[in-house]
This record gives structure tokens, C-alpha cells and sequence, in this order.
């Protein structure tokens, strides 16, 4: 397993550096990675620092991120079509920046991602509560359905306060479409400490999880605290989610694909599981972000349409292979 | 619930008194409301003038064009778009056995803007171009969407698991448009996607007609078999159903409505929603109630879009936006009556 999880980090590292190679003006091997370390503003020097270094370091922060909330929500509601995009958590997080932004002038990601945790938790809860309450037969299509409600109800009003005002209405159609191309790193750095907070907690998560997995009496025959484990695993979801749609925007369907991918890989054991699902999150968003820009005969398409072009079939597909929802 | 029936020689027909007085009850109501919005606007048109202009008699100049041009298209294509979105909500929300299942989940909206943006961005027809694009589109998705959820049969979860999937794909694509697009066309493409009842016009009144004139009489003929469908593919093939062809009728006729409706006024989010949840609680009926879902969504929209006129007079807010914001209103007001239930 140490071997594979290798591997992945070594298919990361390939394609993070064929991120710093491919695009409207190609690079090639030597050039890049002679520039990479001595940053002599040649063209090619300008390229990868200025615009690919950037975006490929958020790519694979956001990947990580939303990976392995995709990873923990799935756990946590044991159903294998949860998806923080899916579920309604990003777009509450959008809404709070949306609110922090138009409703209280804040221009900084370190004082809007406050507004991102406190909307993803607000829909985060509202999602649960509704698609929580009713017999448990049908509950991973009512989940689906609560998060897909909220998420359309939070839109409307995130469109009713952009209406009232045009500027922002410019900014937020940009906004509300995902993207890791930003100008420089300085937001990444922000994003950061969450991101770490975030990843901790998910893999101190993981034993407790395996044992929830049996079901909560077990689990709690097995010594692990159920309420305490299950709030803690929201408050690493919330941490990765919302500072990951704070810092580039909403990006759905990598936490659905990314579970999947590595489950294949690793089976149910969490503690593989979750870390092979953040290596494989952050291999998702590189490589639907490079496929983005060269998809295009001009210009390029943006990480989170690409995410969707591919995920969705892809959640199609596990909708179609199940023969019924576990 | 009480059924009664009434016999014309070989024939009955199967009645709730319930379900007859609230709809009746609903019918009053959404008279008194038509004829509010008649007569409030940037200016008011008393009751007794409105009477008369209907009968026939020609009002004051400026009073008459208002009336018959800007207020009459806008009033009846609510209601009219209120009436397809209630029944095809309650349809849907039937056939997806779902209390969350509703066209506008599906996908069917989502697709349906698809078709209406590409039209205002890319090719740059008119408000019927644009109406019939919609069309297409949601005909386009819905077709799709039940491809995919097929395999020897559709069952209720496929469907609306495939319709979510869809739906954010179409998602995606439509705000990808926006962002290709300049400032003033995105803000028109935007304005539509939310779904308004500013600036209509009679063609989007006959379109909504027409719809309604076509389609409400299948599904009427049809909400018995729905009914029965509820309860189960083996007991109302035993009572003379055949479920699949009845389905896939449903969810033509479904389509159909809910095309129109969004050609005539855009995706408006939450009617189709939270109409038949109303109706059914105000009916007290535990399956679909078509007449009166059809007269709750028309209040609800005729309702959210004179509080945008009322709320914000200046500005142009669209209806959608009442409705979107009210319908996450609701969804938190359903959430705690079932919550109580449950802790019961």
C-alpha cells in the first residue's frame, strides 16, 4: 500500500509537471524545469512562474481538498453518491462569499472564508436534517435530492441580490464558475492552514471511520464515540469544502470521482482510502484543468466546466451500474 | 378520504368532496388575486374600470394600452405558467415517488435554458425563437434523461438520480455561456434563466395556451392510471394499467408542460415544487391532485410576482427570484413540521 500511495504521489507529480508544460504557448521538459529552479524572466521563465506555477500549486490544494471531503462525506452518510458539490455544501460556502462580498464590502479571502465555513454549514445541516428525517430506504436519493433543493434555492438567491446590482452581477458570473487560474499565489497561501487543519483532522479520522462502517452499535461496541467522531468528520468536511470554494470558486463532481477512482486501489479501509483519495483528487483537477486548456481550439475552458463535463457522465454511470442504491 | 361518486347511467365518476371544495375554494381565490393584479401596476387601474375594459368598453387612451398590452399579457401568462408548472410538478413528483422530485431537478429547466440562452447568445432570435429553443432543449434533456435512467424499464430513483447528474451538466455548461458572452447579453441570458414575467407578450400567452389547451386534457385523462401507479408496478398492472407505456405517456405529457411553461416565462425556480406539496396538504390527499396543484401553482406565481412588484417597484426583480427565495423558505418550514412528526 506505501508503495502504491507512492505511485500516486509519483502520477501526481508527472502530471503536475506536464501542467507547467502544456497550454496556449507549449514548454518543453528541459526548458520548464531548467527555469522552474533558476528564474531567469526568459519567455518561458515568465510562463511557468507567472501563470502555470500558480495554478497548478491551487489545483493540487483544491484537488486535495475536495478529494477528501468527497472521501469523508461519503462515510459519513454511507452513500457512495455523496459529493460536496452534489450535496449543497458548495454552494452554501458560495453563498457566504457572495453575502461577505456584495452585503459586507470584504474583498479578502481570510475574511470571506469565514462567511464560506458559516454558509457551508448552514446548508450542510439543512440538507441533513431533510434528507435525513423519513424512513431510511430510501435515504442516499433523498440526500441527493434535499442537497439538489438547497443548492437551487441558494442560487435563486444568490441571482436575486446580483440582479439589484450589475457590477456585481459582472463579478459573480465569473466567480461562481470554478477556476484555478489565479494571478499569483497569495490566496493559495491563505487557503493553506485550513487545507492542513482539514487534512489532519480527516486522517486522524480514519480508524474511527473503518469502525463506524460496521454500523453505530458496533462501532460503538468497538470503543469509538459515534456523535463525537460524526461531528468532528463534518467540521473536516466544512474545513475542506469551504476554504477550497473560497479560494476557487464552486468545483463539483471531483469529490464524487475521486473516492471511486481510489477505492479501486485501496477497497473500504479508510486509512488508505482517505489519503489515496486526496492524491487522486488533486490527479483530477490537474489533469481536467490541462484538459480545459487545450480542449478548446482558442481560449480554454475552466477547471470547474470541465469537472462537470466529465464527472457527470461518470455519476451517470455509477447511478446505472447499481442495481439498487445501497 | 372520503370518495364519493356520482352515476349517469353506465358511467361514474369517483369524487372527494374535500378535494371539490378546496378547489373550488382555490378557483375563488385565484380570482380575487387576477383581479388585484389587474388593477395594481406603476399605476392603479380601479376595480370598476377594469370591469368595464373587459367587457369590452374601451378605457382612457394610455389606460386602455397599459392594460391590454403590459398588465393583461403579464397577469394571464403567470397564471397560465402557474397552472403547467403545478400540474407537471405534481405529475413528476408522482411518477419520481419523490417528495423532492420535480421537473426543475430533473433537469428539464436546466436543459430548456440551455436551448434559451444558446438562442439569445449565439443566434440572436426574438422572444418566440427563444420560446421554441427552450422547447427543444427540454424535450432535448428529458429525452436524455430518460434514455439513460432506461434499462428494461425506468424506475423511480434511476430517473431522478440521472435527472441530478443532467441537470448539473447542463449546469455547468449554461454558466460557461454566461461567461463567454458580454455584460449586457450575459445580464439579458441571466434575467431569463432565473425566470421572469417582465416585458411579456401576447405571444407568450398563446404559447402558454395552447400548451395548456393540448396538454391538461391527457393529463387529466391520465391521473387516474397515476394514482393507481402509486401503488406499484405488479398492483396496478393487475388493475388494467400497463405501467410502462402509462409512464412514459405521464412523462411526456410532464415534459411537454413544463416546456411550455419555461418557453413562456423562463426556468422559474420552486412552483413546480412546492405547488403539489400545498395542494396535497390543503386537499389531504396522498396522492396526486392535479386540478388543485394546478390552481396553487398559478397563486404562487401570480403571488411572487406581484410582491417583486410590490417589494422592489424600482427595480426589475424577476419572479424567479421570489420564488427561488420562498421556495427555500418552505423547504425549511416542511423540514421542521416533519421534524416534529418524527420526534413525535
Amino acid at each position: 500500500m506505501v508503495f502504491l500511495l507512492l505511485v500516486a504521489v509519483g502520477v501526481l507529480g508527472i502530471v503536475g509537471v506536464g501542467s507547467l508544460l502544456v497550454g496556449a504557448q507549449p514548454v518543453n521538459v528541459g526548458e520548464a524545469l531548467r527555469v522552474v529552479f533558476a528564474d531567469d524572466r526568459s519567455d518561458a521563465a515568465v510562463i511557468v512562474h507567472d501563470l502555470r506555477m500558480p495554478r497548478t500549486v491551487l489545483g493540487i490544494c483544491v484537488g486535495v481538498a475536495l478529494g477528501l471531503a468527497g472521501a469523508l462525506m461519503q462515510s459519513l452518510t454511507r452513500n457512495s453518491i455523496a459529493d460536496p458539490g452534489i450535496l449543497g455544501v458548495n454552494a452554501g460556502a458560495a453563498f457566504g462569499v457572495l453575502v461577505a462580498v456584495v452585503g459586507f464590502g470584504v474583498g479578502q479571502f481570510s475574511g470571506y472564508v469565514w462567511f464560506a465555513f458559516l454558509g457551508a454549514a448552514l446548508s450542510t445541516a439543512l440538507v441533513y436534517l431533510i434528507g435525513t428525517v423519513g424512513p431510511p430506504t430510501t435515504a442516499p436519493v433523498r440526500l441527493v435530492l434535499a442537497g439538489t433543493a438547497v443548492g437551487a434555492a441558494l442560487v435563486a438567491c444568490a441571482e436575486g441580490i446580483v440582479f439589484l446590482d450589475p457590477k456585481a452581477f459582472d463579478e459573480y458570473r465569473f466567480w461562481i464558475v470554478g477556476d484555478v487560474a489565479k494571478p499569483d499565489l497569495s490566496v493559495t497561501g491563505q487557503f493553506l492552514p485550513f487545507l492542513v487543519a482539514g487534512v489532519v483532522l480527516a486522517l486522524l479520522l480514519g480508524p474511527p471511520l473503518n469502525a463506524l462502517a460496521l454500523g453505530d452499535d458496533l462501532g460503538s461496541a468497538l470503543g469509538v464515540r459515534v456523535a463525537r467522531t460524526r461531528i468532528l468528520t463534518g467540521i473536516a468536511v466544512l474545513l475542506l469544502s469551504g476554504a477550497a470554494t473560497a479560494a476557487a470558486g464552486p468545483i463539483a463532481f471531483v469529490g464524487l470521482a475521486a473516492p471511486h477512482l481510489a477505492r479501486t486501489v485501496t477497497g473500504t479501509d479508510q486509512r488508505w482510502l482517505l489519503p489515496f483519495s486526496a492524491v487522486v483528487g488533486a490527479i483530477v483537477v490537474l489533469l481536467a484543468d490541462i484538459l480545459g486548456r487545450v480542449v478548446l481550439p482558442s481560449g480554454e475552458l475552466r477547471v470547474s466546466v470541465m469537472t462537470a463535463i466529465v464527472g457527470a457522465p461518470f455519476f451517470v454511470f455509477l447511478v446505472r451500474r447499481k442495481r439498487a442504491v445501497a | 378520504m372520503t370518495a364519493r361518486s356520482v352515476r349517469v347511467a353506465s358511467f361514474s365518476l369517483r369524487y372527494s368532496p374535500r378535494a371539490f371544495i378546496t378547489s373550488t375554494l382555490l378557483g375563488a381565490l385565484l380570482v380575487v388575486l387576477t383581479g388585484y393584479a389587474l388593477t395594481v401596476g406603476k399605476f392603479t387601474i380601479p376595480v370598476g374600470q377594469v370591469l368595464s375594459m373587459l367587457t369590452g368598453t374601451p378605457g382612457p387612451q394610455g389606460v386602455d394600452y397599459v392594460f391590454w398590452t403590459v398588465r393583461m399579457p403579464r397577469v394571464l401568462t403567470a397564471v397560465l405558467v402557474g397552472v403547467l408548472f403545478g400540474v407537471a410538478g405534481d405529475i413528476v413528483q408522482s411518477l419520481s415517488r419523490n417528495p423532492l422530485g420535480s421537473p426543475d431537478v430533473l433537469g428539464f429547466g436546466g436543459g430548456a435554458a440551455t436551448g434559451a440562452i444558446l438562442q439569445i447568445l449565439v443566434l440572436g432570435g426574438g422572444s418566440v425563437a427563444i420560446a421554441f429553443s427552450a422547447l427543444v432543449g427540454a424535450f432535448a434533456t428529458a429525452f436524455l434523461v430518460y434514455a439513460i435512467a432506461y434499462r428494461r424499464g425506468v424506475v423511480s430513483y434511476r430517473l431522478v438520480l440521472a435527472g441530478i447528474g443532467i441537470a448539473a451538466l447542463l449546469a455547468a455548461v449554461n454558466r460557461y455561456l454566461l461567461i463567454s458572452a458580454d455584460v449586457t447579453d450575459a445580464y439579458r441570458a441571466a434575467v431569463w434563466l432565473t425566470g421572469s414575467l417582465l416585458d411579456r407578450t401576447w405571444n407568450h400567452v398563446t404559447i402558454a395556451t395552447v400548451a395548456a389547451g393540448v396538454l391538461l386534457p391527457f393529463a387529466f385523462a391520465l391521473s387516474t392510471r397515476l394514482r393507481l401507479l402509486e401503488m406499484g408496478d405488479d398492483t396496478s398492472a393487475s388493475l388494467g394499467v400497463t405501467p410502462e407505456r402509462t409512464r412514459t405517456a405521464l412523462f411526456v405529457v410532464a415534459v411537454g408542460l413544463t416546456g411550455a411553461a419555461v418557453a413562456s416565462a423562463g426556468p422559474i425556480a420552486f412552483v413546480a415544487l412546492a405547488a403539489p406539496h400545498i395542494a396535497r396538504r390543503l386537499v389531504n390527499a396522498a396522492g396526486p391532485s392535479l386540478a388543485a396543484s394546478g390552481l396553487v401553482g398559478a397563486i404562487l406565481l401570480l403571488g411572487a410576482d406581484l410582491a417583486c412588484q410590490q417589494v422592489f417597484p424600482t427595480g426589475d426583480l424577476p419572479a424567479g427570484v421570489a420564488t427561488g427565495a420562498l421556495g427555500g423558505l418552505y423547504l425549511a418550514v416542511v423540514l421542521g413540521t416533519r421534524w416534529r412528526k418524527a420526534s413525535r
